[in-house]
């Protein structure tokens, strides 16, 4: 096996240092008892080109061919990937080592980092970026537990019912074996969160909503935060489409407390949802209270400038059961990538890339009026929309992911149950004029 | 290979990003606009995001400057204890980077993901046959995720059984992540110290195991390297006082094709893909950290599960004991890709030689440094073995200044100051992917740190010499934090 280098040479050799006379004694403080009596029953072990046939006929089987074209965001988007981004991250000095525990020889994961943390902060507009979490749900999980545990009061986190579905799952699978609740708060006919609804709710630890929500419509975070303050809650914002910032007002501009997103869309494969990147900031008062790894800037004992993994002690290697949080290994290559992304798309290129994704979904909007579909809410959206398809859409679009390899939007029954026949459509700068004159053309 | 590794070389400086921006400038090749430009009310719209202004070739090198300060398994060992640091085979990037994987949306629906869904069950399929469970969940993101999973559901399994206990015990040998996990769902730690052999005594368990204690989180092979190999009847006094027993499967490197965890009493495992199915650690992540459970516990495993019907693959969320979802899709997905692909490549013979090739590497060294550092606990090892600095004190040199001097050598430093029950430890973890003359340059290394620890200990009090960088300055930069530029 090309992967373990031991001669019978070397084995005879070692074992003999070792004062064992074949590989298996090596086993032997295991009793007996323990060991099991079948060995492993798996396939027989395949070559390189026998594994490349194989995975080449499991990832073909998967509709995600060349000529693919995707209406669907919900949550992962296609976007462009530059071609120096997976070259560059490819380096195995970044691939292949670990968290930064000896930062002399870990510089440059530790500055990448700390330039990930810096850019996150600028197109959040918070004060302060940890060094990335699992995904937005998990990271908006962990932002609801920091609202919860400050405030002891209340034991409640209210949360938009146009956040992600699944995140809204995870909080409730995080917060609810030690006694908390989300308490969801419904939308209105705009396809918006009720604020007013919000008014109403009492003994709230937080308020957390997502801009652009679930259904792509821009929610008014100033009117929740004034909410969520007035009730001496933390206001959390989110977002699964971080390209959204590139063109809207941020959060912070908002008074966000705590911020939870999505980075796939920065320069990340779609990968069948994962991994993608958690993005977690907050303000310098919630510093103390984020979860996971945070990278600083110090020096060395030469006076040189360097980066080190700093707060310590609010993780879990230090402080054990009192920590902030479990987490251990972040999704730190995938934070990487998104500094490169950021990197080479630049101030010019965010800005251009925004405007060309709310470009085509404006523009895709339309196409689909025209073929007879309904829009379902007239509220300004970023790249996602909501539509009320005409009788006979269901066939024509599975017709078109067979024949064209074409996803035609993503039904929100299973979701929203009281949302019959309705569509979430996305566009990306990845689609053509020509690609959505040709989708509506199918479809109509 | 006589000569070691660690030479000086030329390395480059390299400003922040923000440091080399130049107004106009733009590394990506923007998409031509094909519509008409749509504009959003002013009141939503921002300034653009202050990012760097760069050319590619300024990214580029930029980058590849950056990755040359940085140490990898590709650089050279790293045999850092307990996070097995092995070999990433390539050809794995090869296969996850396929279009068909890549390129797949999460929504696509079954139908038309049936390959992704294939590889996931048969994954899962294989990890229970490598560990001797019934049933394994993908889902969880990294090991502590994975931990976070297994003790959510001893949480669901005792709030099912109409009780729900207040406490959890957990060894002194624990990984930080373990009693962290515990708390999350609000269990009380109760902390046991080990034995003087380093493993589990029965009656410290039975000692303070009672019907108000959920359960046990046991990481076998433990982090002093040892086997448990009282495991069997700690299940047992677990057991019948109704508690369950959790396995931390980040060692199971050690024990392939020797040992199935389902076997032997524990009821709930998490396994890393990214220490025993060698994917690679990034720097910190992404991992995996799939779940293997008895079948008394499968129907609490998150949602949404991949079953088989016939000849093709689906997702079920319909589990009404299930602990809930865990991460917005179906987990690491790329990650499975690359597990998946290595486990193909080795085949059974392959991953039991795995095992047997890391704990010989393990003992070699052990048994080639005694007289070197000081081995507190001088047994057969699995894995890893574990030193520490009690032989250097008399010339005023601790582990952290070997581990330094460790890196002038051109080697990354075993794990240091962990497991805490051995005071100023050295827990090194070869790995089965390095071969003997790699290993006997490190162990030449040690020695001749600790010869220079005698000689000239001024020298390894000011290591690393040849870095980029030398010791930085931690307490200055957690007293004034600077987290962003």
């Amino acid at each position: 096996m090309r992967y373990l280098p031991h001669t019978k040479e070397d084995i005879e050799a070692m074992l003999k240092v070792t004062g064992q006379s074949s590989l298996d004694d090596l086993f032997n403080c295991i009793p007996d008892d323990l060991k099991t009596k079948e060995s492993i029953d798996l396939p027989e072990a395949l070559s390189e080109w026998e594994l490349n046939a194989h995975m080449e006929a499991l990832a073909s089987s998967n509709i995600a061919c060349k000529e693919y074209k995707c209406f669907i965001g919900a949550g992962s988007y296609d976007h462009y990937i530059p071609a120096i981004i997976p070259y560059l991250i490819s380096r195995s000095e970044f691939m292949t080592a670990y968290t930064p525990y000896q930062p002399e020889v870990s510089q440059g994961t530790l500055q990448g980092i700390y330039e990930f943390q810096t850019m996150i902060t600028e197109l959040l507009g918070m004060d302060v970026a940890t060094a990335s979490h699992y995904d937005c749900g998990t990271a908006l999980a962990e932002a609801a537990l920091i609202a919860l545990r400050k405030n002891r009061k209340a034991n409640k986190i209210a949360v938009s019912a146009l956040v992600h579905p699944s995140h809204r799952q995870i909080i409730h699978t995080y917060i609810n074996p030690a006694g908390y609740e989300i308490i969801e708060i419904p939308y209105t006919k705009e396809g918006l969160t009720d604020v007013d609804a919000l008014k109403d709710m009492d003994d709230i630890a937080g308020v957390a909503i997502q801009s652009p929500n679930f259904f792509g419509n821009i929610e008014d975070l100033k009117a929740f935060k004034a909410v969520a303050a007035a009730k001496k809650g933390l206001f959390i914002a989110s977002f699964t489409e971080a390209l959204a910032y590139g063109l809207l007002k941020n959060p912070g501009y908002f008074g966000a407390d705590l911020v939870a997103g999505e980075g796939q869309s920065l320069g990340i494969p779609k990968s069948f949802g994962g991994p993608g990147l958690g993005l977690l900031a907050g303000t310098k008062k919630q510093m103390r209270n984020l979860p996971g790894r945070l990278i600083g800037k110090t020096s060395d004992a030469n006076g040189d400038e360097g980066y080190v993994l700093t707060l310590a002690t609010r993780e879990q290697h230090i402080r054990r059961e009192k920590a902030s949080s479990n987490i251990c290994s972040n999704n730190g290559l995938n934070a990487m990538t998104a500094a490169m992304y950021l990197a080479t798309v630049g101030k010019v290129g965010i800005r251009e890339i925004a405007r060309q994704n709310h470009d085509k979904a404006v523009y895709l909007k339309a196409s689909l009026e025209k073929a007879g579909f309904e829009s379902s809410f007239d509220t300004p959206f970023f790249n996602e929309f909501v539509m009320k398809a005409p009788v006979g859409f269901e066939q024509k679009r599975t017709a078109l992911v067979n024949d064209k390899c074409t996803f035609a939007g993503m039904s929100l029954e299973k979701f929203y149950p009281e949302l019959k026949q309705h569509y979430l459509f996305c566009a990306t700068e990845t689609v053509s004029k020509q690609d959505i004159d040709q989708l509506v053309k199918e479809v109509q | 290979m006589n000569q070691q590794p660690g030479t000086s070389g030329l390395i480059f400086n390299e400003p922040l990003l923000w440091d080399k921006s130049c107004k106009g400038r733009c590394a990506m090749s923007l998409p031509k606009p094909d519509v008409e430009r749509a504009n959003l009310d002013e009141s939503l719209t921002g300034d653009a995001p202050e990012l760097p202004q760069l050319s590619e070739l300024d990214v580029a090198r930029h980058y590849t400057r950056l990755s040359q300060w940085n140490f990898g398994v590709d650089s050279g060992m790293y045999p850092l204890g307990s996070c097995t640091m092995k070999y990433n085979p390539k050809t794995n990037e090869v296969q996850a980077a396929r279009q068909g994987f890549a390129a797949a949306h999460p929504f696509a629906g079954d139908k038309f993901s049936q390959g992704a869904l294939k590889l996931m069950y048969n994954l899962e399929q294989y990890l229970a046959e490598i560990t001797g469970f019934d049933a394994v969940t993908l889902q969880p993101a990294a090991g502590a995720h994975g931990e976070l999973a297994g003790i959510l559901i001893i949480h669901a399994y005792h709030a099912k059984s109409g009780k729900q206990r207040s406490k959890i015990i957990i060894p002194d040998t624990a990984h930080g992540t373990n009693p962290a996990s515990a708390t999350l769902c609000g269990y009380e730690s109760i902390n046991i110290k080990s034995g003087e052999n380093g493993i589990l005594e029965p009656a410290a368990v039975a000692a303070v195991m009672d019907e108000d204690t959920a359960g046990i989180m046991v990481t076998n092979p433990n982090t002093l390297g040892f086997f448990e190999s009282n495991i069997k009847e700690i299940a047992d006094i677990v057991h019948s006082k109704g508690g369950l027993v959790y396995g931390d499967g980040a060692n199971m490197n050690a024990i392939m094709g020797v040992v199935k965890p389902g076997e032997i009493g524990i009821d709930v495992l998490h396994l890393n893909l990214h220490k025993t199915f060698a994917t690679p650690h990034g720097g910190g992540g992404p991992g995996s950290g799939p779940v293997a459970v008895v079948k008394a516990l499968e129907p609490f495993l998150p949602i949404p599960r991949v079953e088989k019907d016939l000849d093709s693959y689906k997702l079920i969320t319909d589990s009404p004991d299930t602990i809930g979802r865990l991460h917005t899709f179906y987990g690491h997905f790329s990650v499975m890709i690359k597990a998946y692909s290595y486990i193909l490549s080795m085949g059974s013979k392959g991953l039991s030689d795995v095992s047997k090739l890391a704990v010989l590497n393990a003992n070699y060294v052990k048994e080639s440094l005694k007289g070197t550092l000081n081995l507190p606990y001088d047994m057969p090892c699995m894995h890893e073995c574990v030193f520490n600095d009690e032989f250097q004190k008399e010339h005023h040199i601790t582990t952290m200044d070997m581990a330094k001097r460790l890196l002038d050598y051109g080697f990354h430093p075993p794990t240091v100051y962990f497991p805490l029950v051995v005071e100023g430890a050295f827990m090194v973890e070869p790995t089965e992917t390095e071969s003997k003359e790699y290993i006997d340059q490190f162990i030449d290394a040690v020695k001749a740190i600790a010869k220079e620890a005698k000689d000239d200990p001024e020298k390894l009090h000011k290591a690393p010499l040849l870095t980029k960088v030398t010791r930085l300055d931690e307490v200055t930069a957690a007293r004034k934090p600077c987290l962003r530029g």
